[in-house]
């Protein structure tokens, strides 16, 4: 990574202990401004639990993360000021199914941005457009494929202008001939320069999009590096076992 | 079919009878409609105070005392409510008997009202809270913006079952010898000697009043989830 970009998050030491078993067991890394992460593992590795503490939806055991240099895990941190720089996409989209595609994207802005209501759709049809999906504006997601909806929900996430964006496992849900969709607006915003975290099991994603690929394995970060590295010249023997039954 | 025509007669028309029947209507709708809407108000915040304790552990005294009230609310006859309220909170103060009941039915009804609510808010999936939590939006927002609507929407044929339970257990107001649809029909009883004109009249008068409730529900419920294909 170059190392003069700025560091966004820092993670240090971070564990969630659920009893016994060690969903997280120490990850310390480093997210810069501008940077493409991509976590790659075996399901119950811990790579989603580890995305979700990012934004505190998980709450970490011990470990400290540093969002722009403010510790996020201390009580006194006003989260939900952290998280308005922080988007999420999820796995089920978790569009709000009560409102239109529109109403979806301008309700946070309006609501912590104090956008005004002509400001903030304007915003939102800005980036429907861009994903090609300004007709659908008016329509309720139940109207929408899988595809479309992941698509709403990931400029929903953008109309809030975050600075960094966490992806968990965005194309899971979506059958085989809507991943590329999605894909294709994950790619364009890595292009744009968006800081990203992606929790992902398309490994060709990882391997083109990502600038440092993670591998999570029990809790841990096994492995990481450049997609090469992880991809082509894996050290570990776990690493290796969970690629060749991947790829 | 003279004589029922005659009994209708007597029973409903001679000394203006009727007018027990419209005036205990009157106040059977005050009472009901009163305690619909402050059981909705009470039923909403103790929802929320319990839900908002079970998700961040706050407001312990609070949901102490929410749980106490839905408890013995729940535990304890309707009638025996009323009687209290009546003759021992309000004994000593001179209220209206309308006021002692709305505030005895309303009291009731949040009881039910709040685990309806409870059970809605619970329903929801919890991908639509963490995503309204992940834009930076606070709990309270998250709730009225984003939860409730929906929790709304799945409740509403709870919700209506309570009220039409409600518009029909405001018939023991006569315990406080209050004059609401059900006494007026057993004044016309007691001073006819009939039994079944005035009864079955005013039963009549209950059922088209849920049937309209229902009809009214069930149109709510349509333009609700209208808006969501």
């Amino acid at each position: 990574m170059n190392d003069k970009s700025r560091s966004l998050i820092q993670v240090e030491a971070l564990a969630k202990h659920y009893g016994n078993l060690h969903a997280l067991d120490g990850i310390t890394t480093t997210i810069h401004e501008g940077e493409v992460v991509v976590i790659i593992g075996p399901s119950g590795s811990g790579k989603s639990t580890f995305l979700r503490s990012l934004n505190l939806l998980e709450t970490p055991t011990s470990g400290r993360i540093l969002v722009d240099g403010v510790d996020i895990t201390d009580p006194k941190t006003d989260i939900d000021v952290h998280r308005r720089k922080m988007g999420m996409v999820f796995q089920q989209f978790n569009l709000f199914p009560h409102m239109t595609v529109l109403k979806n994207m301008t309700l946070a802005p309006m609501r912590l941005l104090k956008l005004s209501e002509k400001d903030a759709a304007a915003r939102a049809m800005e980036y429907l457009e861009r994903v090609g999906l300004a007709d659908r504006a008016n329509t309720y997601p139940a109207m929408l494929s899988g595809g479309q909806k992941q698509r709403v929900a990931i400029v929903r996430a953008l109309c809030m202008n975050p600075e960094v964006m966490l992806f968990d496992e965005p194309t899971s849900a979506l059958d085989p001939e809507m991943v590329g969709e999605v894909l294709d607006v994950m790619k364009n915003l890595a292009q744009a320069g968006m800081t990203m975290v992606v929790v992902t099991h398309e490994m060709g994603f990882a391997r083109e999009v990502g600038e440092r690929v993670i591998f999570m394995d029990e809790g841990k970060m096994l492995e990481e590096g450049t997609p090469s590295a992880i991809f082509d010249h894996p050290q570990s023997e776990r690493l290796q076992a969970f690629l060749a039954k991947v790829l | 079919m003279e004589s029922i025509k005659e009994k209708f007669i007597d029973n409903f028309i001679t000394d203006d009878r009727w007018r027990y029947i419209w005036n205990g209507l009157g106040v059977t709708l005050k009472i009901a409609v009163f305690a619909v809407i402050f059981g909705i108000l009470i039923g909403a915040l103790v929802a929320i105070v319990r839900s908002a304790h079970d998700k961040t552990g706050r407001f312990k005294v609070l949901n102490w005392f929410c749980k106490l009230y839905t408890t013995v609310i729940r535990g304890t006859p309707m009638v025996l409510q009323l009687l209290i309220m009546y003759f021992v909170v309000f004994a000593t103060v001179g209220v209206s008997k309308v006021f002692v009941a709305i505030v005895a039915f309303s009291l009731n009804s949040g009881a039910y009202v709040s685990e309806i609510f409870r059970s809605g808010i619970m329903s929801v999936d919890s991908g639509q809270e963490e995503a309204g939590r992940s834009l930076g939006l606070s709990y309270g927002q998250t709730m009225w913006y984003i939860i409730i609507p929906q929790a709304f929407k799945n409740v509403l044929p709870a919700l209506a079952n309570e009220f039409i339970t409600l518009l029909k257990e405001t018939s023991v107001s006569g315990y406080i010898a209050l004059a609401d649809l059900t006494k007026g029909g057993d004044i016309i009883r007691s001073q006819t000697y009939d039994a079944f004109m005035p009864l079955v009249g005013v039963a009549v008068v209950y059922l088209i009043m849920v049937c309209l409730l229902s009809a009214g529900v069930t149109k709510l419920e349509g333009r609700l989830r209208s808006s969501e294909r």
